[in-house]
């Protein structure tokens, strides 16, 4: 945490920028207000964050800017519910709260030396983003990293300028989908899990990092095991509703886990030794 | 300073408005056909008859508290901006519990592990518990719905009291516990208690001899009856999700957050909130992962008696204090569900098998 001894106690924050990624998606790049507590700041990649608008109430969202590039912390947010609305109608130069780091990150240091293959869809770019950036500015530690991301329609995808950047970078292969045929786009169109299954990536010395929706990842995961991928190589990072974000109000447990502290990052491997509510 | 002593039952009174000179006191008070913890003032009167109908945990964990308090500010000079100003208060007065159960007491220690004994301790809880000391009342046996002495407890517990006080003739025996507790047997109403040490013993005994325990011996949850979707079906078809379990509950310690605001100031508040609830864990999607009453009740029932354990070295997030049986509007037993789950013999086909023969 910030530094602050009581945990509920979120950090005042500027909003610095505003980016429409999608027609219901905002970024927005904050700075904590304490200049020293942003100096301080450290996180890992895949850590999440509460976002407070004083009066709605507070939400989830990963940290999607690298711990590499610390000008200010990044939060991608879909307009859904209460908060989420109400932070879309933030603009630039408004205070919010932050309460972060929470929760784990991914193992980034054991993927050193190894492919990695992320897969995502939709706002679920989110917490892969800030992985992929931070294995860019230490690209010689990994080896292959193939990017497969998809959207229902090309205006869904998110970090358009990323995307771009990512593909002109002869390191990177990435593959970019959409659900259906949409006038202009002329790259591939079919659902996430059917292009994991036509790229056939090989599961040799690779680690698979997928976040999506939930029926997304569902497939995904069957298709990972097709490809022979070890459970303890597919990682998934995971939501629930989550109020406290620290392990202590009991709404996103998996049996004696919680999401918000335990997680959100888990290999299927652990998720498998969990209970379910199935 | 002594850690025994003897309390004439007519200086009760008189003990617990001691005990309140310096602090709050929490104590049972009879309210109609009720037993309720209240903050004591002279006006009311206290019941030490039986365990109160709530428990005390309202004490040190309040149903509803402000966890923030937030203002915005604006300055003249810079009309475009406004600014937030937060405000946290964790300097709470001394408190005392009066007149809990052992059941209580112990419903503390359950919650104090998951508050306390933490990276990130809730510093709400952590200092109303610092201050407060816990002055409990062993019981003269079982009341309806009882079974604490199978979940490890007993009438006579000492686990999360600072002074424990049994019945004897004309009085209570008192022991201090702890430091705390000690500090309470100085008052001056506390007379020397040695004569009545074997009596109090033997009454500790005879109310724990006498206590169901609805579990087998050293009996495991079967991991295959506690998968089953056709028993949790069956035994909780008839709960109205009403979540009365939980807010009696001692040890039942989920809660929601919520904003309020009125112009320019506003409150971050924190209140208790129940796993029975269906909104409980539905998320904005619509996407629910405990949609179904049975799959809420077996999260309920696997947090107290299997995810709780696992975590915190096989401690039961549960200490039979009954309430949720004695005052479930449709008789739900949860020490009936969980002695099927810790039954040797337990079949999962035999509940499909049983589900079938309800419904024809």
């Amino acid at each position: 945490m910030t530094g602050n001894e009581n945990p509920y106690l979120p950090e005042l924050a500027t909003v610095m920028k505003v980016i429409d990624e999608t027609p219901n998606i905002k970024s927005f790049q904050v700075v904590f207000n304490d200049t020293e507590k942003m100096k301080n700041f450290k996180f890992e990649p895949g850590q999440v964050g509460q976002l407070s608008v004083f009066g709605v109430g507070e939400s989830t969202f990963v940290i999607n800017s690298p711990p590499t590039r610390m000008d200010y912390l990044q939060f991608s947010v879909m307009k859904a519910g209460e908060v989420t609305t109400a932070l879309h109608g933030i603009y630039e130069g408004d205070v919010i709260g932050v309460r972060a780091p929470l929760g784990n990150c991914f193992p980034y240091q054991d993927m050193k030396g190894k492919n990695i293959l992320f897969v995502g869809g939709g706002i679920g770019l989110a917490p892969l983003r800030t992985l992929i950036l931070y294995m860019l500015d230490n690209r010689a530690d990994y080896k292959d990293i193939t990017i497969i991301y998809g959207s229902r329609t090309p205006p869904d995808l998110c970090y358009k300028d990323d995307l771009k950047e990512w593909e002109e970078r002869s390191d990177v292969n990435l593959i970019l989908t959409v659900d259906n045929e949409f006038p202009g786009w002329e790259k591939r169109t079919g659902f996430v899990p059917t292009v994991l299954k036509e790229e056939a990536p090989k599961s040799d010395n690779t680690i698979a990092i997928t976040c999506g929706p939930p029926i997304m990842i569902k497939f995904v995961l069957q298709g990972l095991a097709e490809l022979k991928f070890p459970e303890e190589n597919i990682i998934t990072t995971l939501e629930a509703r989550m109020k406290c974000g620290i392990g202590l109000c009991g709404r996103c447990n998996l049996g004696h886990k919680y999401i918000c502290k335990d997680g959100p990052v888990f290999s299927l491997k652990q998720l498998k030794e969990l209970p379910s509510d199935e | 300073m002594a850690d025994k002593g003897y309390l004439p039952k007519e200086k009760i009174k008189e003990f617990v408005e001691a005990l309140g000179k310096d602090a709050a006191v929490y104590a049972p008070c009879l309210e109609g056909d009720t037993i309720i913890f209240r903050q004591y003032t002279p006006d009311k009167e206290i019941s030490l008859d039986r365990p109160a109908n709530t428990p005390p945990k309202g004490a040190i964990y309040p149903q509803c508290e402000t966890l923030l308090s937030f203002e915005f500010k604006k300055d003249a000079a810079t009309p475009q901006k406004m600014d937030v100003e937060l405000k946290a208060n964790t300097d709470f007065p001394k408190a005392v519990v009066f007149g809990g159960r052992p059941c209580d007491a112990k419903g503390f220690t359950v919650i104090d592990r998951v508050f306390v004994n933490t990276d990130t301790a809730d510093p709400y809880y952590k200092k109303r518990r610092e201050n407060t000391t816990i002055v409990t009342k062993c019981c003269n046996g079982p009341y309806a719905g009882c079974f604490c002495v199978g979940v490890g407890g007993g009438p006579a517990s000492r686990e999360g009291s600072d002074v424990v006080m049994t019945e004897v003739e004309g009085g209570y025996y008192l022991e201090a516990v702890t430091d705390k507790g000690k500090a309470v047997m100085s008052l001056p109403m506390i007379q020397d208690g040695s004569s009545y040490e074997a009596k109090a013993k033997q009454a500790n005994e005879k109310a724990t001899a006498a206590v169901r325990n609805p579990f087998p011996a050293d009996a495991k949850i079967s991991p295959e009856l506690f998968d089953s979707g056709d028993f949790w079906e069956r035994v909780v078809d008839k709960c109205l999700s009403c979540g009365a379990c939980t807010f009696l509950c001692p040890t039942c310690y989920c809660f929601n957050i919520t904003d309020e605001q009125a112009i320019t100031t506003g409150e971050r508040i924190r209140s208790w909130d129940s796993c029975m609830f269906q909104h409980f864990t539905l998320e904005t999607s619509g996407h629910n992962p405990r949609p179904a009453k049975y799959k809420r009740f077996r999260n309920r029932v696997g947090h107290k008696f299997a995810y709780y354990p696992e975590k915190y070295d096989g401690a039961i997030a549960c200490t039979g204090c009954g309430r949720c049986i004695r005052y479930c509007p449709v008789s739900v037993d949860i020490s009936e569900i969980v002695g099927y789950l810790k039954d040797p013999k337990a079949d999962p086909k035999q509940w499909a098998a049983d589900k079938k023969d309800a419904k024809n």
